[in-house]
């Protein structure tokens, strides 16, 4: 993965909007967060495969980004975006790391299932 | 440690059998016992990804499957299964599934010791479904047909309600093998293992002892 190119990341959402596409969507601590600090609070939600169409997407801010996609019914959103890669099956993989290079935050979009 | 006739390790996730008992494991295999490590999982949701990024959330387990067998190299476990389940998902799963998946491995190789974890101490929520899973598997079968079960919990509590662990093993004649093994889940450890050797060229006494002392609950079955 790279940095956010904000540029590229948005060529990468306007690419597949407007047509069905299978969205990876997941925040995390990670399962010993509260383990280590009993006064955090440890949360996080995924989701793997929902099938959505968007209408317009967005990559926003000047770093972490922020990534808004709008549906016809509702949204998508997820914050502190830092990296992201195109891979060799052309899945659009963006993704947050912490200052410790650990994954907070991850948006995936593929027009096959991942 | 006592000879074993075959040790069975059932853990959720790569690098699971590295921290805690991949001295004990190592031990067993010098002794000559058989070891099968069945790993649930390849760790598909971890949060660590090497300082910079190595990898992503969709070549991780892929890279993390490599670390397994790397580290399973290094012990010398030469039986190595991995069943398949995804991450974050064990304590979903239909678990009476989980238990006969369980069960039948133990009637295929008839262990004579598990080690897994201890249900509801382990913290993480894959670790206690896949103890709670053996252990039910154990308690089905016929008493004088059970293995013996030595658990690893390491919850904050685990002390206050279970007590002091019964089993304790001390590692250090194989403690290269078991740092070995750590290292190999590279993208896992990479930021601790570089502490750990800081701390270990100073002789930190505290980094020592843990990584020294391997301990156990043997898990007893009522009735």
């Amino acid at each position: 993965m790279e940095p956010v190119i904000p540029e590229k990341v948005q060529a990468e959402l306007d690419r597949f909007a407007n047509q069905d596409v299978f969205l990876h969507l997941e925040t995390t601590n990670g399962a010993y967060a509260a383990h280590k600090d009993q006064s955090f609070f440890n949360s996080g939600a995924y989701i793997r495969n929902a099938l959505i169409q968007y209408e317009l997407g967005k990559v926003t801010g000047i770093g972490p980004y922020r990534i808004g996609l709008k549906l016809n019914i509702g949204w998508v959103y997820a914050e502190g975006i830092t990296h992201f890669e195109v891979d060799d099956q052309e899945r659009l993989l963006l993704a947050g790391h912490d200052y410790q290079g650990k994954l907070a935050v991850a948006l995936q979009i593929s027009k096959t299932p991942f | 440690m006592e000879k074993e006739r075959q040790l069975l390790v059932v853990f959720p996730h790569p690098d699971d059998e590295a921290f805690g008992v991949s001295g004990t494991i190592a031990t067993h295999i010098n002794n000559g016992t058989p070891v099968t490590y069945a790993c649930l999982t390849l760790g598909e949701m971890g949060r660590n990804m090497g300082d910079p990024p190595f990898c992503n959330r969709e070549t991780l387990p892929l890279i993390r499957k490599q670390e397994l067998q790397d580290s399973a190299n290094i012990i010398g476990i030469k039986d190595l299964r991995m069943l398949g389940y995804r991450d974050k998902t064990i304590e979903f799963e239909d678990e009476e599934k989980l238990i006969n998946h369980m069960g039948s491995l133990i009637d295929e190789l008839n262990p004579s010791l598990i080690i897994s974890f201890y249900p509801g101490y382990a913290v993480h929520p894959d670790h206690d479904a896949t103890g709670r899973a053996v252990v039910k598997a154990v308690e089905r079968l016929p008493k004088e047909k059970r293995p013996k079960l030595h658990l690893v919990a390491f919850s904050n509590n685990c002390i206050d309600e279970l007590g002091e662990p019964d089993i304790r093993h001390d590692v250090s004649a194989v403690m290269d093998t078991k740092i070995a093994a750590i290292k190999a889940h590279r993208s896992q450890t990479q930021l601790m293992a570089t502490e750990m050797e800081e701390k270990l060229k100073v002789n930190d006494p505290d980094m020592i002892a843990w990584l020294q002392n391997e301990r156990f609950w043997t898990y007893s079955i009522k009735n």
